[in-house]
């Protein structure tokens, strides 16, 4: 089930990718949640994978009689899901910045900070 | 070879003000304060460089940092700690002095990275003790010198600090027995030296030629590291003294670590065709050239040749190349200084003049030779610092420091005099002072050598030149003629003059009683040549000889050439023209790496982000891929998947989500199939027993189509541009990442499972958290510190959102 999971994320990285290197911004974004969320799936398949049996104990503190699903990787995901929603919410907001700043969203025409080069010698 | 550039101040044309006033020009004060912050602090010294133009109509060559910036001012009494710090350290080398004249070597140290074999080891042999007794010595009285040429200085304290690391640097240098300690001390002169000269950065010209002595001097030293890790490599340590005999000699590696060594070495004590700096290096304050002209910085140099001789030299490499720089250098440089009007300049270059013969008499392994070269070594940084410090006094005590315009100056500044003519006579290797013990034996071992007629041609041409701007420069000014100089002349205060006057005193004291020297010449000799080398001796008169007959012709010559003096000068005038010139070379040298940096970049960062997401994805998949392929045993990965029918089901839910984000081109399409993938993934996490993430991707998932809808309706629709990069630049590397990830999860996922911390936070989750959620107490209590930084980072996130938003809706608002 963990071979599911791992093509499966590398599909979604295959596409994330392909969509951050088209130069617009509206794709990138698209990029970017599907990436976060390749990620997750890694960690938790990395984990290993049990159905049915979440990681809650029985009164007192009791394991249950089969084994549980792994928390740690849960855990993690879970911290991981609310950093990537925040990271989210501040990219959508600069791309709505950078079109307002810009009038359009092709990344690579946004050259504030790197300005194209007047001379040779960009000191001079 | 235009050794001075003009200083753009110097160039200008100055106001006409009352000379001595100190009330500055008003359009003086506010350049100055437009050329630094800390510009009001200078304006002293720049009211009397202002001024002294018109006096003297012509450039002047002054320091900028002459103290008759302010005549009143009291040398600072913190200037006396670094003095008192020399003096003892001289004290507690010269202690040594009697067992190291008994050949004992000492050695002290500790580790400090053992694990790469360096250690903080310091050896005390005849050479070492040499070396820090100059140092030591004429540190503390250039320290002395220093604390009334810069009286009243605003940042005084600053210089004193950096004289005094240089000081310590260059001891270091001297002392570590360790290669790795050497270089660390090495660069640590070409650091310091650089602030020294660079001193006053108020002048471009300052910052030019301290950018040049380190550049010229830090391209040296990288070689010379080069150097180092291949003796260490090959040698097997990095200790000077356990360096086995022959093992680099032996070696495959001789001939690129002796290139790399000579290499660090030329540049540093700037042999031809690294000369240049040197001259240049003279924009530093006066009591600074004194110091690295003399005892230091140079000497470094020369130093590691004659420390590494006894394990690099001796091949014909090592001969011929010392022989032929050192001996080039030497003339070339001898010749150039006959030509100069400038007190300073021809200092400069009759050091250069000095080094090269030290050069060539290290080049042959012959214990006389190398007898010249310590004897030489000593005679030149007693006098050449002398001289500078009299070029100091002079220039404090007349304006300037140009020869043509001066002449008997020995009646007003008496002690200036003695000290000048007492370092001259030494220079000139007249007896009994100690130059004409160092110019015979230099004779002696030169006549010793595999080529004699090179070295003493040599020597001999270097020697009569020397004879001549002695005179030219230390005697004629202040012995000959009528009192004259642009300024009524005075003598300096005791503490100043009275460096100069000891130093010549000692080369007088030495070449009375040589024996002194004699005591740690001979430790010397056997420290460079090893085993049973027989230093010459040093005699005032060692008989009738070749020598001898050599000395007389060095004087005729030398007589000649200051009869012509005139007349040669002009034909080196009009010949040095003809020549390259370096530092024009230079100039271009720095222009043409320049514009490479500026095409380099062009090229590595051509501003467009797409290449650089390239970029860094390519090397992703290379550097992960690339080892996973090459090591991985794909065995154990080709599993069959148990077919599960409901993730076969989310799995399509979730490829189909993917491919509607990739093709489509509306918005609202684009953010269904995301949240579709979204929810496919929630899925997922259900079946495998994880409610608690899937409850959180679900409640996210949501906030992200609403979000984007939100924002999309300010967003255009998305484009139908041509991609940036050709699908057959993006498809392999997309394709490429998605099969790292899967494969490095495949090979994750292959490996035995630890559950080792799993079964931990099951069995303490109740117990130390009284939780029964095992996520739940994970997050909360055992890595809460985590969850702290996670809402910091969404509270952060939050507010920059809310920082861009706010000035959306403000700029939106303007007529803009």
């Amino acid at each position: 089930m963990e071979v599911v999971l791992a093509l499966l994320a590398g599909l979604m990285v295959a596409a994330a990718v392909y969509l951050m290197l088209w130069g617009d911004m509206m794709r990138f974004l698209f990029g970017l949640m599907l990436m976060s969320n390749a990620v997750n799936l890694v960690i938790f398949a990395s984990g290993r994978l049990t159905p049915g049996q979440p990681p809650l104990l029985g009164a007192g503190g009791k394991l249950p009689e089969t084994a549980m699903a792994n928390a740690l990787p849960q855990a993690l995901i879970l911290t991981a899901l609310v950093i990537g929603f925040g990271l989210f919410a501040f990219a959508l907001v600069l791309a709505l910045r950078a079109h307002h700043s810009f009038g359009h969203l092709e990344m690579n025409d946004m050259r504030a900070a790197e300005p194209v080069a007047k001379s040779a010698d960009p000191q001079e | 070879m235009r050794a001075l550039r003009e200083t753009p101040r110097h160039s200008a044309t100055a106001p006409a003000t009352s000379g001595g006033d100190k009330v500055a020009h008003p359009v003086q004060t506010h350049i100055f304060n437009k050329i630094s912050p800390t510009g009001h602090f200078l304006a002293p010294c720049g009211i009397y460089l202002w001024q002294s133009d018109p006096i003297y109509g012509r450039t002047p060559h002054e320091s900028p940092l002459n103290p008759m910036a302010t005549p009143d001012a009291k040398p600072a009494p913190s200037g006396l700690i670094p003095v008192a710090l020399a003096i003892l350290l001289f004290v507690w080398f010269a202690q040594f002095a009697p067992r190291i004249a008994s050949g004992e070597v000492i050695r002290a140290g500790f580790d400090w990275a053992p694990s790469l074999g360096v250690s903080l080891t310091f050896t005390l042999d005849g050479l070492s003790l040499i070396m820090a007794l100059l140092i030591t010595g004429i540190g503390a009285l250039i320290h002395l010198y220093a604390r009334d040429y810069m009286a009243g200085h605003p940042q005084f304290n600053r210089f004193a600090l950096y004289l005094t690391a240089f000081m310590l640097a260059m001891l270091g240098v001297v002392t570590a027995d360790n290669l790795m300690a050497l270089f660390v001390f090495w660069e640590l002169t070409t650091v310091t030296s650089y602030l020294l000269i660079g001193f006053d950065h108020d002048s471009a010209n300052s910052r030019r030629s301290a950018l040049q002595g380190m550049l010229v001097t830090g391209a040296g030293g990288l070689c010379l590291l080069a150097a180092f890790i291949l003796i260490g490599e090959v040698a097997g340590t990095y200790a000077i003294s356990q360096i086995p005999d022959g093992a680099l000699k032996n070696s495959l590696f001789y001939t690129p670590i002796t290139i790399l060594v000579l290499l660090g070495a030329f540049t540093k004590s700037a042999q031809f065709p690294f000369h240049f700096w040197l001259p240049n290096a003279m924009a530093a304050p006066t009591p600074v050239s004194a110091y690295l002209h003399s005892a230091t910085m140079v000497k470094a140099g020369v130093y590691l040749m004659a420390r590494l001789h006894g394990d690099l030299g001796g091949s014909g490499l090592w001969i011929w190349t010392l022989t032929l720089a050192g001996g080039f250098t030497a003339v070339f440089a001898s010749v150039l200084a006959l030509r100069q009007t400038d007190l300073k300049t021809a200092l400069a270059y009759t050091t250069l003049m000095a080094l090269g013969t030290i050069t060539l008499l290290l080049a042959a392994p012959v214990p006389y030779a190398l007898t010249g070269a310590i004897a030489f070594l000593v005679v030149h940084s007693l006098y050449k610092a002398a001289l500078f410090l009299v070029a100091g006094l002079v220039d404090h005590g007349t304006g300037t420091r140009d020869v043509t315009l001066l002449s008997g100056l020995g009646r007003k500044m008496p002690f200036t005099a003695l000290g000048a003519t007492l370092a001259a006579l030494s220079m000139a290797g007249l007896p009994p002072m100690i130059g004409w013990i160092g110019k015979e034996v230099i004779y002696a071992g030169g006549l010793k050598t595999p080529m004699p007629l090179l070295v003493i041609g040599a020597a001999l041409a270097a020697n009569a030149l020397m004879v001549a701007v002695a005179y030219l420069f230390a005697i004629r000014p202040f012995w000959v003629g009528k009192t004259r100089a642009p300024h009524a002349p005075h003598e300096g205060r005791w503490t100043m003059w009275i460096a100069p006057v000891v130093m010549g005193l000692t080369g007088l004291g030495l070449g009375i009683y040589p024996h002194a020297l004699q005591q740690l010449v001979d430790p010397a000799v056997v420290a460079i040549y090893g085993g049973e080398a027989k230093a010459a001796g040093l005699h005032i008169w060692a008989g009738l000889g070749m020598p001898f007959y050599l000395s007389l012709a060095t004087f005729t010559l030398g007589a000649l050439i200051i009869l012509a003096a005139k007349p040669l000068s002009g034909l080196i005038a009009a010949l040095s023209r003809r020549l390259p010139v370096f530092d024009a070379g230079w100039d271009s040298f720095l222009r043409g790496l320049k514009a490479f940096a500026a095409w380099q970049t062009g090229v590595i960062q051509p501003g467009k982000i797409s290449l650089y997401f390239a970029a860094t994805f390519s090397v992703m998949v290379v550097a992960i891929g690339l080892p996973l392929v090459l090591m991985l045993d794909f065995g154990p990965l080709i599993r069959l998947p148990d077919l599960n029918p409901v993730l076969m089901l989310i799995s399509i839910l979730i490829v189909a989500g993917t491919g509607l984000v990739l093709r489509t081109r509306e918005r609202i399409t684009a953010i269904a199939g995301l949240g579709t993938v979204g929810i496919g993934i929630s899925l997922i996490f259900i079946l495998f027993s994880a409610p608690d993430v899937a409850i959180t991707q679900l409640l996210v998932e949501t906030l992200v189509v609403v979000l984007f809808a939100v924002a999309a309706l300010r967003l255009p629709q998305v484009r139908d541009m041509t991609p940036a990069l050709p699908r057959v630049v993006a498809l392999p590397i997309a394709l490429g990442m998605g099969a790292v990830v899967s494969l490095v999860t495949l090979a994750v996922t292959a490996t035995p499972f630890d559950a080792h911390l799993t079964d931990w936070f099951a069995a303490h989750a109740y117990p130390d958290g009284h939780g029964l959620n095992i996520v739940n107490v994970i997050l909360v209590d055992f890595r809460a510190l985590d969850t702290m930084g996670e809402i910091t980072v969404v509270m952060v996130a939050a507010a920059s959102a809310y920082a861009l938003l706010k000035g959306l809706r403000r700029t939106k608002g303007s007529p803009e």
